[in-house]
Order: structure tokens, then sequence, then C-alpha cells
């Protein structure tokens, strides 16, 4: 298995990732491919447009496609630690069936992931500490102590008593924030405001200690300032706790401040992927590039237009052929990249880049074709 | 949570009162009834008993005073439990709405416990399961039970069961404990009757809250709060029971109150007819067209009093269920 070859700072590696979806015009192929790798301990930026497959990544890796949605191939190969020996095997998450008990530990367990809508990803008729309390006593064992307390917990089905849940329900959510935790533990959800329910879904997230957040859009809901409270506590935690994330979003700015590392998305392929300092300061593919001059700035000069991405995003059923950028890209190269398909190779400052223009065989071609 | 508690009631006294007197107005309204025959008749024999007799009545039921005070003389009756005297069966209608008045709740209840009990797991399959076989057979059945009516049903079933088997199928007690007075072998043998009454009558409602559940809970599916449950590693049913069935059922319970409950007590006159059932629905039935109208009217007033006490426990539960109604 290749699972050997591996870093054992690697948490995620995600090899050739294809997902589709049945709908009734045909086959969405939402993924075609997808290769990235989520370091231990670090954060992922993963940027693209609606409908580039962010999403569809994140729900891949938790088994939690829906059910017109299959993994079609590739490999996700997650670095599990054994409980005490501090052995690891690297298991493929896109073998292992959704409603399997491997993927439940790991789920929640182990893999916890945060929602764009705060507002509505919390039960409506459960309290803020049921929620915690509820993966806690999914996920965590109670500890091996000796006499009485052991025989107890294995009469519970080696549960955490309920009351043991509430406390650590209310240090969780006095970890994330949330003023007088004791009261706000009995709070139902609307009673809360959004940025204090996303604190809430943190908590619950972060309670079973896992080695991978998935934050999917977890402040597009939120006002501005809410946002960067929120973005901030994720990064102290992260110091806390030691987890790895993977923030997605379509914020530009957000992402800067938040990863170590940038995939940028395009159509269910991954376009660009590199440090965040490279991805900023000099981007290899004509997307990146676009993405990146379609912010704002202070000091633009007044009255100038914004740019933007010429044309829209394809519709699914009509995704051009050859590179899938090539019908908006400013420097498309006509008969060459509506034929070929790049893939991921080095540019730049290290990163990687799938453009036609990076590729030394076919630059090669197009300037001998030029001479002739 | 006391205080929505108080207003709710406050609420439904005054919907009570309003009601009784449309329901004293219909009382009052149809020439030619069985009071106004009465007195003609009697005043028609002149003799001194039959004098008495039209002074007592007319004392009795305020007929020389205005309709104000008479509404208010009758509705005090009311509330003492005099509710007037049934002339056709001349006998006070108390007892023979007291009679019928508990068979008609036994029969009611168990015809809502077989709607819950058949039509939520159903539909909680047919969601769970959306577009499969199975769902696609329930719904076809669900829609065939929503179109046919139940005294057609009854009919059929009357007609099979007595063609083909010796089921005593008629009325809620055998004939050896039609008369006899209560006993727990009685309870046994109206128990023994009730369940396919119950179950005729309960078929349309089944089938409607089939469809409603089904389609409730596969909005509720859809919502967010679904998939952050699966994406905590609970086991997928736990997530469509705890989470999403629990929210799908609220707003059954505000029909349950509404619909369900007055539906199945009215509704079921038809019904009770073709079964022959000693329940208020048929007598009512048989009281507007004799014209016997204090028998018709209290009838009235106490379908409307089931009609708002089934509200009112319809949104105390939903606020004992729903932390966002408690909201003051």
């Amino acid at each position: 298995m290749s699972a050997a070859v591996l870093d054992q700072d690697v948490l995620l590696d995600v090899r050739d990732l294809q997902v589709h979806f049945d709908v009734r015009r045909g086959t969405v192929r939402a993924l075609e491919g997808v290769n990235f790798t989520i370091r231990k301990s670090k954060t992922l930026g993963v940027i693209g447009e609606s409908g580039s497959g962010k999403s569809v990544t994140a729900r891949a890796i938790m088994q939690l496609l829906a059910k017109n949605g299959s993994i079609v191939s590739g490999e996700m190969l997650y670095n599990r630690q054994g409980d005490d020996s501090g052995d690891s095997e690297f298991i493929d998450i896109a073998q292992q069936p959704s409603d399997s008990q491997l993927m439940r530990d790991l789920r929640g367990g182990e893999i916890a992931m945060i929602f764009q809508e705060p507002m509505s990803s919390l039960t409506p008729v459960y309290t803020a500490g049921l929620h915690i309390g509820e993966s806690i006593q999914l996920h965590l064992k109670p500890r091996q102590t000796v006499g009485d307390q052991m025989a107890k917990a294995i009469a519970k089905q080696n549960r955490i008593p309920r009351e043991e849940a509430r406390q650590i329900a209310i240090e969780m959510l006095d970890k994330v924030g949330i003023p007088r935790p004791e009261e706000r533990v009995v709070s139902y959800p609307h009673e809360l405001s959004g940025g204090q329910r996303q604190r809430v879904m943190i908590a619950i997230a972060l309670s079973c200690g896992p080695k991978l957040l998935i934050a999917d859009e977890p402040t597009t809901a939120l006002d501005v300032t809410t946002q960067a409270q929120i973005n901030d506590l994720m990064l102290d935690l992260q110091q806390e706790f030691g987890m790895a994330i993977m923030y997605i979003t379509h914020d530009l700015g957000v992402i800067a401040e938040m990863a170590e590392d940038i995939a940028v998305m395009y159509l269910g392929r991954i376009v660009e992927q590199g440090a965040t300092d490279s991805i900023f300061y000099n981007p290899q593919h004509p997307y990146t590039r676009a993405l990146l001059r379609s912010i704002p700035r202070i000091g633009q000069t007044e009255g100038s237009r914004l740019e933007v991405i010429e044309g829209m995003v394809p519709d699914p059923f009509s995704i051009p052929t050859g590179c899938a950028f090539n019908n908006r890209c400013p420097d498309v190269m006509p008969g060459i990249c509506d034929a070929r398909m790049p893939e991921l190779l080095t540019a730049g400052d290290g990163q990687r880049a799938a453009c036609l223009l990076h590729d030394p065989d076919t630059m090669r071609e197009v300037t001998s074709a030029r001479v002739h | 949570m006391l205080s929505y508690i108080i207003r709710r009631i406050g609420y439904s006294l005054v919907m009570l009162v309003l009601v009784s007197f449309v329901g004293f107005v219909i009382i009052e309204l149809p020439p030619g009834d069985f009071l106004t025959q009465l007195l003609t008749e009697l005043e028609g024999r002149g003799d001194r008993s039959a004098e008495d007799r039209v002074t007592e009545l007319r004392l009795r039921y305020g007929l020389d005073i205005p309709l104000l005070p008479r509404y208010v003389q009758w509705a005090t009756n009311f509330v003492r439990g005099d509710f007037g005297e049934s002339f056709a069966l001349e006998r006070p209608v108390r007892e023979v709405i007291a009679q019928r008045f508990w068979l008609t709740c036994a029969l009611a209840v168990a015809s809502i416990l077989m709607v819950w009990v058949i039509a939520i797991p159903i539909g909680v399959f047919s969601a769970t399961h959306q577009y499969t076989i199975g769902d696609q057979i329930f719904t076809t059945i669900s829609f065939i039970g929503l179109g046919v009516p139940g005294f057609l049903l009854a009919l059929l079933l009357l007609f099979y069961v007595v063609q083909f088997t010796d089921v005593d199928i008629l009325g809620l007690f055998s004939r050896e404990y039609r008369d006899a007075p209560w006993s727990f072998a009685k309870f046994i043998d109206l128990l023994k009757h009730l369940w396919l009454p119950a179950l005729i009558g309960s078929i349309t409602g089944t089938a409607g809250l089939i469809r409603i559940m089904r389609g409730n809970l596969l909005d509720t599916l859809g919502q967010p709060f679904v998939e952050s449950a699966r994406a905590r590693g609970l086991k997928s049913r736990t997530v469509t029971w705890k989470h999403a069935v629990r929210m799908a059922i609220n707003p059954l319970i505000v029909i349950l109150g509404s619909e369900a409950l007055p539906g199945i007590i009215v509704g079921n006159a038809l019904v009770a007819t073709v079964l022959n059932l000693p329940t208020i629905g048929p007598e009512f039935v048989r009281a507007l067209q004799r014209q016997d109208m204090y028998l018709a009217g209290t009838t009235l007033v106490f379908f409307t009093l089931i009609l708002l006490v089934g509200n009112l426990l319809a949104d105390l539960a939903l606020a004992w269920l729903d932390p966002r109604i408690r909201l003051e």
C-alpha cells in the first residue's frame, strides 16, 4: 500500500478524488480529480466560487454526501493515531461505508465540522448543553479508573456520566468565549445570537478533541465584527488543541490571515495550490490572478471600476473541453487550451498550478509553431 | 409559561360564550319546532292542567322575556347542568348526552391513537425511503385512503362481515351487555367492539397524516441541523428520530387538536349511523331532523367545547415541546 510512503506529518492526503451526483438531467461531475494534503496542526484554506466543489470536498471527507452523490474514485488517506500506543495507520476514508462504525467514530470524534448556517445548525428544541453532551457521551470514553467508578462506567455502557458531560460542556462554552457558561448551557438556540451559536458549534466540534476541523464558510452568515472574533477564536483554539483546520471560504481576505496553505478550486478541480504567501504575491494560474484582481483595495483610483472575471461559471452540463477555465481566461491559447487538460505542475515560488502556460511541452510546441 | 396558559384559557372562554350564543340563537331560530308545537297543542286543549303546563313551560324557557335575558337564563341553566329537555325523547337533554358522551370520547381517543400509531411510522418510513418501492406503495395507499369516504368503507366492511363471517359488528356492545350495568366484562366487550369503528373512522385521518408527516419530515431532513447532527457521528436512526422527527412532529400536534379530534367526533356521524353506534353524532343528526332544538343546540355547544379543549391541549403540548413557543 502506498500509505507507507506518506510522511507522518501528513494528517489527510486526498488523491484524485472524483465525486459524481446523479440528477435528472444526467451526471454532475462535482469533483474531477482533486488532490491535496492537510498537514497536522496546520490550516489549509480552500477557496473558490460557488459550485467549485469546496463543500462537496468537505462532505466527501466526512462521508456525508447527499444520497445521489457517490465517490467514484480516488483515495482519502487519513492518518489515524492508535489510542495509547502512538502507532498510526493510514485508513482510506473513500473505502468506508457512510454508516459504518468506523466512519461514525471519525465523524465528530476525530474529524469535526462547523457549518455555514449557525442560525439553523442546532436542533431548535435542544439546549446548547445537550448538543455538546450528546457528542461527548458519544465519542469520549470515561477515564479508566479503579474501583467503583469503573464498575459504574461499564454498567453505563462505557459512557461518560451525564453530570460529567455537563461539566465538560460548561468548560467548552467557557473556552469558546461564551459569558456565564453555567447559565448558557441550558439556553436554547433561539436564545443565542448568530455569533454565539457558531461558538456553540465550535464548542461541540472541539469537545471531543478532533485532529481535523473542517470549517465550511463558518463566518459567511455573520456580520463583519463577529466574523473577525470567530476567526480569532479558531486560531486561538488551534494553538491550544493543536488540530488541523480545513478552512473553506470564498473570502480571500479571511483566508490570508487564517491559512498556511491555500488550494484554489475551479469547477471540481484544484487549479493552484501552495503556501499562502506564494499564492498571494506570485499567483501562477490566470484564474487565481483574476480572483486576486477582483478584490477591492483601499487606495484604488477613485471612480475606477472593480475588475471582474469575464463570463459566468459554466453550467455543470456544458463544461468546456480541455482546461475548464478556457472560456473565461484572459491568457487563453486557442486551439490548445480547449484541447488539452492541464495537470498540476510546479510553478512560481514552489506552488503548483494546473495551467498549460506552465507546461514546458505545450509551450515548446507553441513557440515552434510560431517560428514556422 | 403560566401567563401563557391563563391567556389561552381566557381566549377559550370568550370563544365559548360567543359560540354558545350562536347555539342559543339556533335553538330559537326554527319556526314550528317542538316547543311551539307543544304549546299550541296545549293551548288548544284549554283545560286547567294544560294551562298550568303552558305556564310552567313559559316560565322554564322564559318565553315572555326578551332574547338577551332569555339567553342569560339559558346559559345559567347550562352552567348548572340543566340543558333543557329533549321533547322528542321526552327526557332531559343531560341524560341523553351523558349516556353517549363517554362512548363518543372513547371512540375518538381510540381513533386518534390508531391514526398516530399507524401514520407516524409509515410517514417516517416514506420520508426516509423517498421514491423507493415501499414509499410508492404507501403513497398510493394513502391517496386511496384520502379519496374513499369513511361511511363507504363502513358499508363495504359491514357487507363483508355480515355476508362472510358471524362477527357481531353492529354497535359497541354485544347483545347481552347492551343494557347491562358497567362491569369489567362489559368494558372488555367494549374494547372488542371498539377497534373496528375506530379503524374505519381513522382511515381518512391516517391517510392524511401520512402525507403530512412525510412532507414535514422531508423538509426537516433537508435542514442544516440534521446534517450537523450527522456530522457529530450520531447513528442515522438517532438523527432521524431524536432530531428530525422530533422537529417534524410539532405541526402535527396542532393538527391533532384543531382538526383530528373534532373531525373524528363530528365527522364520524355518518360512520356511526352506518354501524349503528351509540355515539353523539347520529343523535345530533336525528335531533336536527326532528327540530329537537334543545338537544341539537346543547350538542353543538358540546362539540365546540371539545374543539376548544382540543385546541387548548394542543397549544399547551406544543409550548411544552417547542421552547421557541414558550417565549413570553
